[in-house]
């Protein structure tokens, strides 16, 4: 891995078409540094995270990330368009992580699979590795799509509600991988809707609760405050009732 | 028995010269199609290749009109009117609210009018016969060089761009991240399918060569797994339809674009019915197992 850099957020202005969704943001995300970002539905996490993964324009200011190269960069999003009915198997999907190393015409040798392999093995998914995307449940595709971000060696990830729709132990074993994601120095930045997991996991907090997104201590931030709890809680319900 | 099996099924080639062209360049069509007809179903994109073979059309009678029955003139013309709705539409759907399918849907049609329209105002129905559907008569050397080197160019290209063509195919975000190769991939790909259905057009008409590349590729589906052997058992089921349509057609001289697509068509429903993979006679006996 290469070492991450901090990622500088100036002035940051961010929206779609009219709608401005995020206005004149700055803030420091330190390098080797383990956020979560939270806020109600519709509050522009995603689109914040889609504009620091370089897949969104900022409308105004900017996002620097100190020339690190977009490769350098891992982002899982919140509904990732994959074409579940392709024909292509989990370990081959896995492999894919390897892109940086192997580039467009590289080989994959029996080192490389060996690494895929203990990939697969660390999400609990090597007895899938021959199944098609297809054949597997929604928790174990993303355990699959966590084997890839694994390869891929990214200095900074980011994630997009990585945990919805993923059972308690599912869950654990996924938080603890982030975890040392951030003992290895890579900076991690992860939407998260369960404020208790934040407070038990992250130590800092990108908060869209207020009326311009603060970043802070998340003891500060999720000190004390039982009534944004309450709402984020009931937006969470209401949205996901809704969609 | 040996000389009835020799006489019936090899000795037509033998006799014409012209029917040895036209299998060689059947069969060259066949090696292209298969792949080429595998990403274009599973990109789920089948029917804008019918779209497009239908856009090629304007450019093939430009070039009918401007020096007759030329294969270069008519195949440039084929080929550019191709590669211009591809990118038209690559264009309106970054641009535009349409979707790409939708953007091609309009442009085909006013193609394929156009088309028309052109070839009626100075050739008679049999040409526009022939352009539509082919002819077997009408594989020359030069229409056999055309087929060969746009197999040949094929195969090559899409042996480079595999990687980044898989994966644009089912995590185009991915790759976006990963790599600036997508767009690349994407555009050549559009390219190959309309060489490949220009190059059909001799042998099988502009309205015809679309089915070389579907049916097979649809077929294989019901027999391999993996992207790869999916490709090979469209290759393999696209050779045989070409060889079994091409002698069908001798025989009771009938065009050969619809016999090959016939025969094509056929290996499909055989294999939507037999394939051992969710064919509908596996999944019936599996039910009856199961239950
Ligand atoms: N593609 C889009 N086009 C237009 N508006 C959008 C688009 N995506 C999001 N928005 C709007 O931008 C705002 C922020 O959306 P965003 O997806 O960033 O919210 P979020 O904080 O991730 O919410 P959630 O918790 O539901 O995922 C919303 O008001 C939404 O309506
Ligand atoms: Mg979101």
């Amino acid at each position: 891995m290469m070492r991450p850099n901090d990622i500088t957020i100036r002035d940051l202005s961010l929206g779609y078409g009219l709608r401005i969704v995020v206005q004149g943001m700055s803030c420091r995300i330190a390098a080797g540094s383990l956020t979560a970002v939270v806020g109600p539905n519709g509050a522009g996490k995603s689109t914040l995270l889609r504009a620091v993964a370089g897949l969104l324009r900022p409308r105004k200011g900017a996002i620097d990330t100190g020339g690190m190269a977009a490769r350098q960069i891992a982002y899982l999003p919140q509904q990732a368009d994959i074409d579940r009915t392709f024909p292509i198997r989990v370990q081959d999907m896995v492999a894919l992580g390897l892109w940086p190393e192997t580039g467009v015409f590289g080989g994959i040798g029996r080192g490389r699979w060996r690494k895929v392999h203990e990939a697969l093995d660390r999400v609990g998914m090597l007895s899938f590795a021959a199944r098609d995307i297809g054949a597997i449940s929604v928790g174990q595709f993303q355990r699959v799509q966590f084997a890839r971000l694994l390869l891929q060696d990214a200095s900074v990830i980011l994630l997009d509600e990585p945990f919805t729709a993923l059972d308690a132990a599912t869950t654990a074993d996924l938080l603890r991988m982030v975890e040392s994601w951030h003992d290895e120095g890579r900076t991690v930045l992860a939407v998260i809707h369960d404020l208790e997991q934040v407070r038990a996991t992250f130590p800092l907090c990108l908060s869209f609760m207020g009326q311009a997104p603060v970043l802070g201590p998340t003891r500060v931030l999720l000190a004390h405050c039982p009534l944004c709890d309450r709402s984020a809680a009931d937006d969470e319900e209401d949205g996901g009732r809704a969609a | 028995m040996t000389a009835w099996i020799w006489q019936t099924f090899c000795a037509p080639f033998e006799e014409f010269l012209f029917l040895r062209h036209s299998l060689a360049a059947v069969l060259a069509l066949a090696l292209g199609c298969g792949p080429v007809g595998t990403f274009l179903v599973l990109r789920r994109m089948s029917l804008m290749g019918d779209a497009l073979s239908h856009a090629v059309l304007p450019g093939v009678a430009a070039g009918f009109l401007i020096s007759g029955f030329s294969l270069a003139a008519m195949t440039i013309g084929g080929f550019l009117a191709g590669l211009t709705v591809v990118v038209v539409c690559g264009l309106l759907s970054r641009f535009t609210p349409l979707r790409e399918d939708a953007s091609m849907a309009a442009l085909y049609l006013i193609s394929l009018a156009l088309g028309v329209l052109l070839i009626t105002m100075r050739g008679n129905s049999m040409d526009l016969m022939h352009v539509l559907f082919g002819s077997i008569l009408a594989v020359d050397g030069p229409s056999l060089v055309l087929v060969a080197s746009v197999t040949t160019a094929t195969l090559l290209t899409l042996a480079v761009i595999y990687r980044p063509l898989v994966t644009e195919c089912f995590d185009p975000g991915f790759l976006r991240a990963v790599s600036g190769t997508g767009t690349t991939a994407h555009i050549l790909f559009m390219a190959l399918v309309a060489l490949n259905l220009v190059s059909g057009f001799r042998a099988l008409g502009t309205l015809m060569a679309v089915g070389l590349l579907v049916l097979p590729a649809t077929a294989a589906r019901f027999w391999a797994r993996q992207v790869w052997s999916q490709a090979l058992t469209a290759t393999l089921l696209a050779l045989l339809s070409g060889y079994v349509g091409l002698l069908v057609s001798f025989y009771w001289n009938m065009p050969s674009g619809p016999t090959i697509i016939l025969t094509a068509g056929c290996c499909h429903v055989l294999s939507l019915i037999m394939g051992p993979r969710q064919g509908m006679l596996t999944q019936y006996l599996c039910r009856a197992k199961t239950a």
